[in-house]
């Protein structure tokens, strides 16, 4: 799962970007333009570096918090077969997390630095895990939506430059596809269902959709930094461009599952091919990233707490490896 | 968290995975373990949900020793004009079968 929005640069890049002149540079450029890929030992801008360790980061934050939303819902699945799947899906986010983690590191940022960056909360990550999941049809409207959004948020990020973040996102957007069918089938199996199961996932919708669309980012006019992310191939289509395509391929299977998509000014234009959708509360988004979303600290709480109750786990690990590898020098 | 500040992070380990008999492994990413025994335990269930593999290997990546992309004209060029390690370098009339 993947927001746009998180990509944007820090202040401190950009000021750096301009000491990144000069024929390394300039090479690095043609490179990046020749389709070639970068990779870990290769040189780099320095700003490139910082922005792709903030980007693969702030996504392997994304992967890891939004195990909990989903996660809340495992022990109370309505079947056997819908918990199995649950849990699978849950420990994709937890594998796709560590995929990222791993591209991170490549860039010369420690596991344990990330962890402290979510931990203390100065790292981002998708706001769209700061919503709370109410009920069952939450997980179908989160598969459906959330996790469609992310895939085409994560498709054009296989073709990025950097090799290693272009080889995870591959590896993720393989076992995203089941991520979402799994949520379509919940919204279909309770769309056919009784009144009030109906009634369930048109609530889902209605919770889900404006936060969906505003996973993708603000605006282009807002988004400063996408020419550069764009010039160093990290990033393939703007923010709009991407919305607009949720939009264009979501309405029809909402309406497939005979739903209402919670928006008036929604409407097909026809000269444009195009839906056109109403605005989006930028102001709800700005609150939510700022930390004031229904969940930002309960989410924050619960990574504090698992990383604090294992600690004991990992020393413990650490000294049976210690002991072990010194009786092994023994026994040489 | 003291532990946090305390940098007791354990060692990264590079995983290679065979996708089935009659292949080479090849490299899929890193996992942190306390051990290698623990790091297969690890590549297991990150790299292999979906039976990616048949074969597991790791290895600590403080041991590989990597060639310097500076380097790699020095190492790789002088390969480059010695196409006649090639055998589409050789001419042979059309009416030869088998070579």
């Amino acid at each position: 799962m993947y927001t746009q929005g998180l990509d944007s640069l820090g202040k401190e890049c950009v000021d750096r970007s301009a000491g990144d002149s000069g024929p390394l540079a300039q090479r690095f450029q043609e490179r990046v333009d020749a389709d070639e890929k970068i990779e870990p030992r290769d040189w780099m801008p320095d700003a490139y570096r910082q922005t792709l360790i903030r980007q693969i980061s702030q996504h392997a934050h994304s992967e890891i918090v939004g195990m909990l939303p989903e996660g809340n819902w495992i022990s109370r699945a309505p079947t056997l077969r819908r918990k199995a799947v649950l849990i699978a899906k849950v420990q994709d986010e937890g594998g796709h997390g560590m995929y990222l983690y791993s591209a991170a590191e490549t860039l010369g940022i420690s596991r344990d630095q990330m962890q402290e960056q979510l931990l203390a909360g100065t790292a981002k990550y998708s706001s769209i895990f700061n919503y709370p999941t109410l009920t069952w049809a939450d997980m179908g409207a989160i598969g459906w939506l959330v996790d469609g959004a992310a895939i085409l948020n994560q498709i054009p990020i296989c073709r990025c430059s950097y090799g290693p973040y272009a080889r995870a996102m591959v590896r993720i957007c393989k076992e995203e596809s089941f991520h979402q069918r799994q949520g379509f089938e919940i919204m279909l199996t309770l769309a056919r269902g009784t009144p009030s199961q109906r009634e369930m996932a048109q609530d889902a919708l209605d919770r889900w959709w404006w936060p969906s669309l505003m996973m993708f980012g603000p605006g282009d006019a807002q988004s400063r930094h996408t020419a550069q992310s764009m010039r160093w191939k990290i990033k393939r289509f703007t923010n709009d461009e991407l919305r607009q395509k949720f939009v264009d391929v979501t309405v029809p299977q909402a309406r497939f599952l005979g739903l209402t998509v919670p928006d008036p000014h929604l409407a097909w234009d026809e000269a444009q091919q195009h839906y056109r959708f109403g605005a989006i509360d930028w102001s709800e988004f700005q609150a939510v990233l700022q930390g004031n979303g229904p969940c930002n600290r309960e989410r924050l709480q619960m990574r504090r707490a698992a990383h604090e109750e294992g600690a004991w786990v990992r020393e413990a690990a650490t000294a049976h490896a210690r002991k072990q590898a010194v009786r092994q020098g023994e026994a040489a | 968290m003291s532990e946090m500040s305390g940098r007791s992070e354990w060692p990264l380990f590079e995983v290679f995975i065979r996708a089935r008999s009659g292949l080479e492994h090849k490299h899929v990413g890193s996992v942190h373990a306390a051990d290698a025994r623990m790091a297969i335990d690890h590549a297991r269930d990150v790299y292999t949900r979906r039976q990616e593999g048949v074969s597991l290997w790791v290895v600590r990546s403080s041991q590989i020793v990597a060639s310097d992309p500076a380097d790699a004209d020095a190492l790789f060029e002088p390969a480059r004009d010695k196409i006649y390690r090639h055998p589409t370098f050789y001419s042979i009339p059309e009416e030869v079968k088998n070579l």
